[in-house]
């Protein structure tokens, strides 16, 4: 159990730091990769290249091993079918992301900077998330009502 | 200001990539991060600790790194106060109904090879690029 969530904070210390090296915390630098018609930078595909670089072969290994090493089973997601839900969905996050030039985990780490612009996002962010979940709640529901607003509460 | 960096990009890359395969080797988990808070608050029995834990992880990185260097994070924003809002609420909203964001499709999905990670990176990505376009270009 310790060591389950150690493994989380250190993992999440290491990507924070990754977004912040690689510039990605900071919506102009992502801006000026999305803005293929202004002065473009090319940085984001190397950070996805960095990433992946250790990913690819990461992962594969991984795959042959039955268990993680703290935890029961892999939590892989499962579904491989793609429907206009998902593709709607990419779409809509590709359109807050161009505005801005935030995604969630820049977002997220840039609240270091302790920036009420930033914790508007953030806010704003949460408020949209909890939306979906109010409209379809992918969770185990034991009485829909309820846990559902409670959730929206919070 | 916001020139190619491509040192810099790789090696904080690097270090997100790393920080995926520590969170799969050790707990099982993708690294997406809009899924990782999405879940939260969480119905099912200890699945809520580990998701905030990597969290706080994201913003300490973040504050150590400001410690360190001695420098504020540089975070630049050129939209209004009523447009960012407005992404926020459409980032959140979107990255659920599409299942993930930059991280869990865009570097987790992709590393497996996920046909369907791929194609929502791509749309993503592409739909972003049209929107700056338009904002930046078209409108103003």
């Amino acid at each position: 159990m310790m060591a389950r969530l150690s493994t989380s904070l250190v993992s999440g210390f290491i990507f924070g730091l990754g977004l912040v090296i690689s510039g990605m915390s900071n919506p102009a630098k992502v801006i000026g990769f999305l803005d293929l018609a202004g002065a473009w930078d090319p940085t984001l595909l190397l950070v996805m290249g960095g990433a992946l670089a250790v990913t690819i072969p990461g992962f594969w290994l991984l795959k042959k091993r039955a268990r993680p090493l703290f935890a029961e089973r892999f939590e892989l997601p499962a579904r491989k079918d793609l429907d206009a839900r998902l593709v709607a969905g990419a779409a809509l996050f590709g359109l807050g992301w161009g505005i801005a030039g935030f995604c969630p985990g820049p977002a997220i780490t840039a609240l270091a900077a302790a920036r009420l612009d930033v914790a508007l996002f953030v806010a704003a962010m949460i408020v949209g998330a909890l939306a979906y979940r109010m409209l379809f709640s992918t969770q185990p529901a034991k009485g829909t009502g309820a846990p559902i607003k409670k959730a929206a509460a919070e | 200001m916001e020139s190619f960096t491509p040192v810099s990009g790789t090696l904080g890359g690097v270090l997100i990539g790393l920080a995926a395969t520590i969170l799969l080797a050790g707990s099982g988990r993708i690294a997406g991060i809009s899924g990782i808070a999405g879940g939260l608050p969480s119905r099912v029995p200890g699945d809520n600790a580990w998701r905030i834990l990597f969290l706080i992880g994201l913003v300490l990185g973040a504050g150590v790194y400001q410690l360190v260097t001695s420098a504020p994070l540089e975070v630049r924003i050129d939209v209004s106060a009523p447009l960012l809002i407005t992404s926020g609420f459409i980032v959140g909203f979107g990255t659920r109904l599409g299942g993930g964001c930059t991280s869990g499709h865009g570097v987790c999905g992709v590393a497996r090879f996920s046909v369907r990670s791929i194609i929502v990176t791509l749309v993503f990505i592409g739909v972003a690029m049209l929107t700056t376009f338009v904002l930046r270009h078209l409108l103003p």
